[in-house]
């Protein structure tokens, strides 16, 4: 099928988010204030917010979460921008990605020339098992929950396809946790900073407090087999291959190429975009690549006129470890089957020859889902213009991208930034 | 005897019977299970029942420790896990389903893809509530 593209172009001019972790007495509207005052001060030569001719937010549940439905106004109301049309948009744990692509299509068809992005969840004012039901019901309500599945559970599911099909064993997986939770240490945002080493110091100080027996683990990966300090919640994922319940908002402004000069000199163009589903895990032909991602990296790559080797910084979508590992063969970065091999030689880390994840991930960083998609362009947009301090990756990253996935994987977005100067 | 409409509260009212039933498209012959109203494929809606054998083999699975309300309710927990998994039927599809009969003590070892079961049924809940479950057993 011929390429389609958008007829005109547009770029990210600024980029804010809160802190990913859990903020009683905050509701989404006051985070999503937030992270907007700083994307005000991240676009470099200022704006006049009345300028904003749209608003579109990446909202999963603050229906369930918080008892509010019909998002759009009230966030628009929060920042002063009412009487703009401000719409809330929701794909799963891929809200926000589409939030982006749908303010792209608004300025790509010439409807508006500056749009405000936000993503935005506010997941811990429920009690845990309350927030677990809510997110299970992205999932296949009719045929997956009766079977007794959670999002741990589907996404195990591929864990354990990918594991008989290749021979990667759980190691992999904490591989994955170990090296996330490194990148999440030099992120100030990120809701889990701290190393496994870290957290296994800190439990070892916590025991000897009580005046209980020190437990002793010889390395990372001892602790993370131990069934007590990384206990299972569906074999083969364990707690540290999960992501945390957050809260979190993110704003993005994006203006018509065109304009883009009169913000900053370092916009960053969006020349790739690809949007992909697909059916619940039951009817899938494969349980070890997710095809609404591959669908959706191919349209992104065709559009943006690059291959998954140009790539220098990516964000990917790893709600569970077994996800990362997916991600990187489905963009092509590694061939199917080969991907758990590059995770065991470390290619993967901050400083390999291929970075993914340099935030933490959902992992490290938080994953308060309609925000997450939106929160991925945050970390792109630092790395690529080189405010990303301590975890800055290395090299002229003029190219980067992100892969946002929705519920199992039945939605699937996937952005490509470029910097031209 | 009027036909059940070709849907899920017809799949579940044909497992309340113990049925596991699918439907077949009679323009493109393609069998669907769970069932569709109309065949994806041909875009018709003359569908009709038919009855699968309910034997399969897992294709992936997992065992879940941390359960959702529903099956809290049903008496399931961290000590009290159970096994998840997609089955692929002899007939084609594939479908969602609790395992029965299986070690959950060490699942990498205990529990394998490729494994022949065979469905059963699961009743719970009283009354209004009852309802019937899709499971497996692993053929011995």
């Amino acid at each position: 099928m011929a390429v389609k593209k958008l007829k005109r172009g547009v770029a990210l001019v600024g980029a804010g988010m809160t802190s990913f972790g859990t903020f009683p007495g905050l509701n989404t509207r006051d985070l999503f204030v937030q992270a907007f005052q700083e994307m005000k001060a991240s676009v470099d030569k200022g704006f006049d917010p009345k300028d904003i001719e749209a608003l579109v937010i990446g909202n999963y549940s603050s229906t369930m979460f918080e008892g509010q439905n019909f998002m759009g106004p009230y966030v628009a109301d929060a920042v002063g921008l009412t009487p703009i049309p401000a719409s809330r948009v929701e794909c799963a744990c891929a809200s926000s990605g589409l939030a982006l692509r749908q303010a792209i299509m608004t300025i790509g068809s010439g409807l508006a020339d500056v749009v405000l992005v936000g993503g935005l969840e506010k997941e811990s004012d429920l009690p845990i098992a309350r927030v677990t039901d809510v997110l299970a019901t992205a999932s296949d309500s009719v045929y997956e929950n009766p079977a007794g599945f959670t999002f741990p559970g589907l996404y195990a599911l591929l864990a354990t396809a990918y594991m008989h099909r290749y021979g990667a064993t759980p190691e992999t997986f904490m591989k994955i946790a170990i090296k996330n939770h490194e990148n999440g240490v030099l992120n100030p945002k990120a809701q889990f900073g701290a190393r496994i080493a870290d957290i296994m110091a800190s439990k070892q100080k916590a025991a000897a407090k009580r005046g209980k027996p020190v437990p002793q683990w010889g390395s990372e990966l001892d602790f993370l087999k131990d069934d007590q300090a990384n206990p299972a919640i569906a074999w083969p994922m364990r707690l540290f291959d999960c992501s945390p319940v957050s809260d979190g908002a993110v704003a993005l402004l994006l203006v018509a190429e065109e304009i883009a000069s009169s913000f900053t000199d370092k916009p960053l163009h969006i020349i790739g975009y690809g949007q992909g589903s697909d059916v619940p895990t039951y009817e899938r032909e494969s349980l070890t690549s997710i095809k609404a991602a591959r669908v959706a990296a191919e349209q992104a790559y065709a559009t943006a006129g690059v291959t998954p080797k140009d790539i220098k910084v990516c964000e990917v979508h790893d709600c569970f470890t077994i996800a990362e590992l997916i991600a990187i063969e489905d963009l092509g970065f590694f061939k199917p089957g080969e991907g758990y091999k590059a995770i065991e030689e470390g290619l993967t880390s901050r400083l390999g020859p291929r970075p993914i994840n340099s935030s933490g991930g959902l992992k490290s960083k938080g994953h308060p889902v309609g925000a997450t998609g939106a929160g991925q362009v945050v970390e792109v947009f630092k790395q690529m213009r080189g405010e990303a301090g301590p975890r800055q990756v290395p090299g002229d990253l003029n190219l980067g991208l992100t892969h946002n996935l929705g519920g199992s994987g039945m939605a699937a977005i996937v952005h490509i930034f470029e910097r031209r100067q | 005897m009027s036909e059940l409409p070709f849907n899920s509260t017809s799949y579940y009212h044909y497992l309340s019977e113990h049925k596991l039933m699918g439907c077949r498209s009679k323009t493109s012959g393609k069998f669907y299970l769970p069932p569709r109203p109309i065949c994806t494929t041909a875009y018709s809606s003359d569908m009709e029942w038919e009855q699968v054998s309910g034997k399969g083999e897992i294709i992936a699975f997992t065992v879940i420790t941390v359960a959702p309300t529903h099956m809290i309710e049903a008496g399931y927990s961290r000590d009290n896990p159970y096994c998840a998994a997609i089955v692929r039927l002899q007939e084609g599809p594939a479908i969602s389903a609790q395992i029965l009969g299986v070690d959950l003590s060490m699942p990498e070892e205990a529990i394998k893809i490729g494994t022949p079961v065979q469905a059963t049924f699961i009743e719970r809940g009283e009354g209004p509530a009852k309802r019937t479950y899709l499971a497996f057993e692993v053929v011995q």
